[in-house]
């Protein structure tokens, strides 16, 4: 069980009251808040510590080196992997963007990528892109109503079959809560595919260790993790990350530049030209030490409680309608629609009680054209979320159907509106 | 809940409820699509005008309260009015909605989209109460184009 005073405690900015309610701030799967011990790691290396990385060799340059590297480090075991597997990025959407440039580069147009429908755009567009430039395929696995990843109609479609050369689907999806059975993929993939996990919502919420993932590579991001914007991380599997050709050109990510031709780095300095994001790097550390002291297994049972208890709850607004499965194991996403009322003015209703949420497509327009809707609202929950914070978005809903003249959109007999 | 009012006028609910001019008709001669890339609102426009008359402004929308209620109201203060007075009209919306509260649309001119003083407040939503106006103006365009081509 986690103390969740505690915690919030270390938020101060939790405590901030919007217009007159208190702040519920359900939107972490957007971006999480930060806890103090975080933002003073950040502080205290542009204080005391700061320097550029590896070129630098006074004693601040090693300091920082040194804390780049710690962080690294931090991160590697943060999902069982070791440091040199670990590439710093600026966000998920880099990683993958990283992988499809350098992978692309070995693809043909006899080639296949598969994806899925229920993916983010970030790891939709850099495979069409790379497509597009290789005259390779792109397919995808479809998901079922429910929001499952459709494996019957991938084997009669022989969606993975020898062509196959990229794989890459979400660990979780932001919208449904459930990700793509990832055993299963891997399983069928050909021996010279390389899987890709979108990671960027699995692994803030849950423990992950990415040799039970079975996956090439993963990806990830910071900000999603009580770290800083602007660090994101690309894991992938030494072998894997050895057979691939640079993405970004020029300083640290070389061995010898001539003027005829240069050579490269070694992983992970060869993915990581220019300055890095170093102070991120440090306070991406300082987020790790702080999920792994709370403990992963705590947060993954503390977000699923919250998730249990506001799905019970959504049930009790009329015209509701959860996207994904209604019950069982679930991510720490809900997303939803309410009558017909649009998903933005939901999200403004929800805003005059201090709710925070997410209305819109979430990045993954192809999933809500497959689902039959244009727009979702979405709640998602973290360490610090409280049942009451649930309370509010329930309150904030009903009263959203009220102001919306519910009875109208709904039709005349909308029961349990109370008026 | 003051500020929600400000945002949500009767006005606007209204029109969201009950849309003016709304579905797509013949004929016309020009047809744009335009969408709120953040929230995937899409609109769907045609304009059918006479030399500077706007005969007519046919539209299909998907969208939030806040835009749906704009492209009502945006037709009913310029169908059967001129391009330039639009044109007009549309710069004075623009004007006002980017005025983060500090402009105040006149009533004479502007009838029901008097309502829309409140969205300056909520810069989050300008781009939907502008949804409707940038695709009648995107359409008024191309429209001048073409003339200008057969020149």
């Amino acid at each position: 069980m986690l103390d969740v005073e505690k915690i919030r405690g270390d938020f101060p900015i939790l405590d901030r009251v919007i217009g007159e309610s208190k702040l519920a701030y359900l939107d972490s799967a957007n971006t999480s808040q930060k806890p103090r011990q975080m933002v003073a790691a950040v502080e205290d290396h542009y204080l005391h510590h700061n320097a550029n990385v590896s070129r630098a060799m006074h004693t601040l340059g090693a300091e920082a080196t040194e804390a780049f590297e710690q962080a690294r480090a931090k991160v590697a075991r943060f999902i069982g992997a070791q440091p040199n597997e670990i590439i710093f990025t600026k966000n998920s959407s880099e990683a993958l963007n990283l992988a499809a440039y350098t992978l692309g580069s070995r693809l043909g147009p006899d080639d296949e990528v598969v994806v899925s429908v229920a993916e983010h755009h970030s790891n939709i567009v850099p495979w069409q892109m790379a497509c597009e430039r290789t005259g390779a395929t792109l397919r995808w696995f479809d998901v079922t109503d429910e929001g499952y990843f459709d494996m019957d109609k991938a084997r009669d479609e022989a969606l993975i079959n020898e062509r196959t050369k990229v794989i890459s689907v979400t660990a979780m999806s932001n919208v449904l809560g459930i990700g793509a059975p990832l055993k299963q993929i891997v399983a069928w993939a050909p021996q010279t595919a390389v899987v890709i996990a979108d990671g960027a919502q699995l692994v803030p919420h849950q423990p992950v260790n990415v040799a039970d993932l079975g996956v090439d590579l993963l990806t990830f991001t910071g900000h999603k993790m009580l770290g800083p914007t602007g660090i994101g991380v690309l894991w992938g599997k030494s072998e894997v990350l050895q057979s691939l050709p640079p993405f970004l050109g020029g300083g640290e990510m070389i061995e010898i530049v001539k003027m005829t031709g240069s050579t490269y780095a070694q992983p992970p300095h060869r993915f990581e030209a220019g300055t890095p994001p170093i102070a991120q790097a440090v306070g991406l550390g300082a987020a790790v030490d702080y999920l792994s002291q709370i403990g992963m297994d705590a947060i993954a049972d503390h977000d699923h409680q919250i998730i249990a208890y506001a799905l019970e709850r959504l049930r009790e607004v009329p015209g509701l309608r959860i996207l994904g499965p209604t019950s069982g194991d679930r991510g720490s996403v809900i997303a939803f629609t309410l009558a017909d009322i649009h998903p933005h003015d939901v999200m403004q209703v929800l805003d005059s009680h201090g709710v925070a949420v997410r209305g819109g497509h979430h990045c993954a327009r192809p999933l809500h054209e497959r689902l039959g809707i244009q727009a979702s609202v979405r709640m998602s929950a973290y360490l610090y979320t409280t049942k009451s914070e649930i309370d509010a978005l329930i309150d904030g809903l009903l009263d959203t159907l009220r102001f919306f003249g519910a009875s109208t959109i709904l039709g005349a007999s909308t029961p349990g509106v109370p008026s | 809940m003051t500020d929600l009012s400000n945002l949500y006028q009767d006005i606007i609910l209204d029109h969201y409820k009950t849309k003016h001019h709304s579905g797509l008709r013949e004929p016309y001669q020009v047809e744009v699509t335009h969408v709120n890339p953040s929230c995937g609102d899409e609109l769907v426009l045609r304009l059918n005008c006479s030399g500077d008359q706007i005969v007519d402004v046919s539209y299909e929308a998907l969208g939030c309260s806040i835009s749906q209620a704009s492209t009502s109201i945006l037709t009913d203060l310029v169908i059967g009015g001129s391009v330039s007075y639009f044109l007009e009209l549309n710069e004075g919306f623009r004007v006002m909605l980017e005025g983060h509260g500090t402009i105040e649309l006149d009533e004479d001119t502007y009838g029901d989209a008097i309502a829309f003083n409140g969205v300056a407040q909520f810069p989050a939503r300008v781009k939907c109460a502008m949804l409707g106006w940038a695709a009648l103006k995107d359409a008024v365009i191309r429209e001048q184009a073409k003339g200008e081509g057969s020149d």
